[in-house]
């Protein structure tokens, strides 16, 4: 742990040729560059991810078929990519983008000093998050391939060779995890920290952005959760490797201890990845409907209490594997109220939006849609969360559309939302709005084409694990044939949107017009800092006298007020 | 934090506050947060497997030393104490808090030894990481915690090696004796849930 107080290093070697180079980009300890490096690992890690979902889309909807750039897709190679499918994107994916890459720029700038309080730990953090990455995809190619034994890793399946059929690929990926959990608590602890102590004078509790609060709350929430899961994947790895029997009956051990373990972990970690989003989105929505942030405190207590209840839900998981039905019953009741909660939050940016001068620029529409879209996860979790409407669910393609309806406007709304938005300020030009919108519209309308006919199938009866339903006559109707391959044919649209937005990102980065500090008139402290900000940030810290979101005051000139200007 | 500015700039209008709690106290702080969440989920999961036994311990399996441990216990938390005096002897008068550190030191690294004797001690009756979920997660549990009193010693003889330079700050002590109190403290916890 660095106890010392902390030196920033002199980044004297700039504008030398190779050497600085390689120091700049690759060793800085810059948060802005940390930040770059946590977000295009993470986007290419979701090339990676969303190569695998078409990969096994393509066989769900034609089994058997020759799927163009991958081949046929053989049984236990499909188990391979829905595993990696669901682990990439969200601990390689949502996580490293979301909550790294965004907290790592915008806690800094958001709460006007130069850098984090531990800048060498924040370059480790990001390493040792490579490092991760790296041992996945090393996973994939070992004897007997990746792991294929869903994201979860459930026991047997993670646990014995002959059923998860690549000893080593098993032992990879939970090291993969572990190894990147380390990361994310390097990070998580330089977040909090800073965000407490580092802020600009004048800056208040209440004062601070909401998506740095969000962030902090998330970075709590994943600090809070992940040692059980660390625990767990100790003792998996033990079982996998050292002939111990923790999760193994008929030597005293018990299967469902890893889903209370994993779970634990695994519920918070939706509202670890969801808070940052929300923080997004109230940072998007305030400054394109030029209003204050409607009910600042209400929010926060809420993000707070949703962490606190969010630790109280997990069994939900295990309302069929064999739980006391008492304790199912209390879970239902915690996992309902959990709901409330988060419907608050949906309801308090409708009432910011309401009456507002609303732009519709591209990252608002990204926003928007994501109060749309996860409005739709949040209420079709109410009947999974509901244990005896989830007996008759469970497992089925209901359960999938309903986490991908909260999980892609978070990792994927969310993400093209804030860098849409803060893209003026971290390379300095604009991007192109019509290319924008073509490629929110295309990205959206196909999202839901995709898992709206999920919930229908889901609902038939579709069960999610199921790698050639043509093997299940009462399954291969003709009218759920159809939705499926209705939804793959959408995925294949969505993916044919993306190069748009790829090309937009580095065309805009060398060739869009030069964007202005603050292009948005937006009031908090990052867009003060010229545009890309310098390595400090700013030439003199700045000094704040009032809250974010002070838009549209009456007797002001300006409709903004930013919140380091004196008066 | 007068150091809390960086190369080039040239002007800081005016340094950030003072902060309430020291940036490395703060973050070992919630490095110990997680840490307490991860032996709390090693000792769930041994109170499930436990609670699931029909005999407790295992058939064959010696039952854990908890008397012969107590001493050992004792040992830990008198070095906690001794790590408290440093503290107090280190504000006051910094050559004085050398020997009361050692002393800290010295009774947690007989702890180590003492509980390594234990292990070959009952490794000898028979409990093994692989004969039985008991010795499965005395081995990892109690292997674990070990780890963190070597960690825990190491920070300390950093901080010692710093003192004798009269380079260590009050906060980088205080960032040891976070990790040192969470050390103390989470063993009788551990030695009561897993030895009883
Ligand atoms: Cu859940």
């Amino acid at each position: 742990m660095a106890t010392a107080p902390v030196h920033h290093e002199t980044h004297d070697d700039h504008g030398h040729a190779r050497a600085g180079f390689i120091r700049h980009y690759f060793f800085s300890t810059d948060h802005k560059m940390i930040a770059m490096q946590y977000m295009f690992t993470g986007m290419a890690m979701a090339l990676i991810g969303g190569f695998f979902a078409y990969a096994f889309r393509m066989q769900l909807a034609f089994p058997g078929m020759d799927v163009p750039g991958f081949g046929v897709v053989s049984a236990n190679e499909y188990n391979h990519l829905i595993t990696n499918h669901g682990a990439i994107m969200i601990f390689w994916v949502a996580m490293p983008v979301l909550i790294a890459a965004f907290g790592n720029y915008l806690i800094p700038l958001m709460i006007g000093c130069d850098d984090m309080v531990f800048p060498k730990l924040n370059r480790l953090s990001y390493q040792i998050f490579l490092l991760s990455a790296l041992i996945l995809i090393a996973s994939f190619f070992v004897p007997g391939g990746g792991f294929a034994g869903a994201w979860t890793m459930y026991p047997p399946l993670s646990t014995k060779p002959e059923f998860g059929l690549t000893p080593l690929g098993a032992t990879l990926f939970v090291v993969a995890v572990g190894v990147e959990f380390v990361a994310f608590l390097l990070g998580g602890i330089n977040f909090v920290t800073t965000a407490m102590n580092s802020r600009a004078p004048g800056m208040r509790m209440y004062d601070i952005p909401m998506v740095v609060w969000m962030i902090v709350i998330a970075s709590i929430l994943f600090m809070g959760s992940v040692g059980p899961l660390v625990a767990g994947a100790v003792m998996l790895i033990f079982d996998q490797n050292f002939g111990t029997a923790f999760f193994d009956p008929t030597r005293g051990g018990d299967p469902v201890l890893w889903q209370h373990l994993f779970w634990f972990f695994g519920h918070p970690e939706v509202y670890v990845v969801l808070l940052p989003a929300v923080g997004i989105v109230a940072e998007i929505i305030t400054v394109f409907s030029r209003k204050k942030l409607f009910a600042y405190r209400t929010v926060l207590y809420t993000a707070f209490g949703t962490g606190v209840l969010s630790f109280m839900v997990w069994a939900h998981h295990q309302f069929i594997a064999g739980i006391d039905p008492r304790m199912a019953n209390i879970f239902t009741i915690t996992t309902l109220l959990i709901s409330i909660p988060v419907a608050e939050m949906l309801f308090v940016y409708i009432a910011t939006l309401f009456g507002g001068s609303i732009t519709f620029t591209t990252p608002m529409l990204w926003a928007l849609s994501f109060i749309a879209t996860f409005l739709i996860g949040g209420v079709t979790g109410i009947f999974l969360g509901a244990s005896g409407a989830d007996i008759y669910l469970h497992d089925t393609y209901f359960v999938l559309a309903h986490f991908h309806y909260t999980f892609f406007p978070i990792a994927i709304i969310g993400t093209f939302a804030g860098i849409t938005f803060w893209f003026p300020k971290m390379f300095g030009r604009m991007m192109n709005e019509r290319l924008g919108k073509i490629h929110f519209w295309g990205t959206v309308i196909a999202f839901n084409c995709i898992f709206i006919p999920l919930f229908v199938v889901g609902v038939a009866g579709e069960h999610r694990r199921i790698y050639d339903f043509t093997n299940f006559p009462e399954l291969a109707r003709p009218a759920l044939r159809n939705l499926d391959e209705f939804a793959t044919i959408s995925l294949l649209v969505m993916l044919a949107f993306q190069p748009i937005f790829l090309f937009n990102l580095f065309y805009s980065m060398f060739r869009g017009p030069k964007a202005p500090k603050n292009p948005w008139n937006s009031n908090t402290l990052e867009w003060s800092a010229d545009s890309p900000p310098p390595h400090g940030n700013w030439p003199e810290l700045p000094r704040v006298y009032r809250g974010p979101y002070e838009y549209s005051v009456p007797g002001r000139e300006q409709d903004y007020w930013p919140q380091n200007a004196p008066n | 934090m007068a150091t809390y500015r960086s190369p080039h700039i040239q002007v800081v209008a005016e340094a950030p506050r003072t902060p309430l709690v020291p940036n490395g106290v703060m973050g070992m702080l919630i490095f110990v947060f997680t840490e307490l969440m991860l032996f709390g989920g090693f000792l769930s999961a041994f109170i499930i497997i436990r609670s699931g036994a029909v005999v407790w311990p295992p058939p064959g399996q010696p039952a854990l030393p908890f008397e012969q441990t107590a001493f050992n216990t004792a040992l830990l938390l008198l070095s906690g104490v001794m790590l408290f005096v440093t503290r107090r002897r280190f504000d006051r008068d910094r050559a004085s808090a050398r020997t009361p550190m050692w002393i800290a030191m010295g009774l947690a690294a007989a702890f180590v030894v003492l509980q390594g004797r234990e292990w070959v001690a009952l490794l000898s009756q028979g409990l093994t990481l692989t004969s039985s979920s008991l010795g499965s997660f005395f081995f990892m549990v109690i292997g674990l915690h070990a780890i963190h009193v070597m960690v825990a010693l190491g920070l300390l003889a950093r901080s010692h090696w710093r003192l004798r330079r009269g380079w260590l700050a009050s906060s980088q002590l205080g960032t040891t004796e976070v990790f040192w109190y969470f050390v103390v403290g989470v063993w009788p916890v551990v030695w009561l849930v897993m030895y009883q």
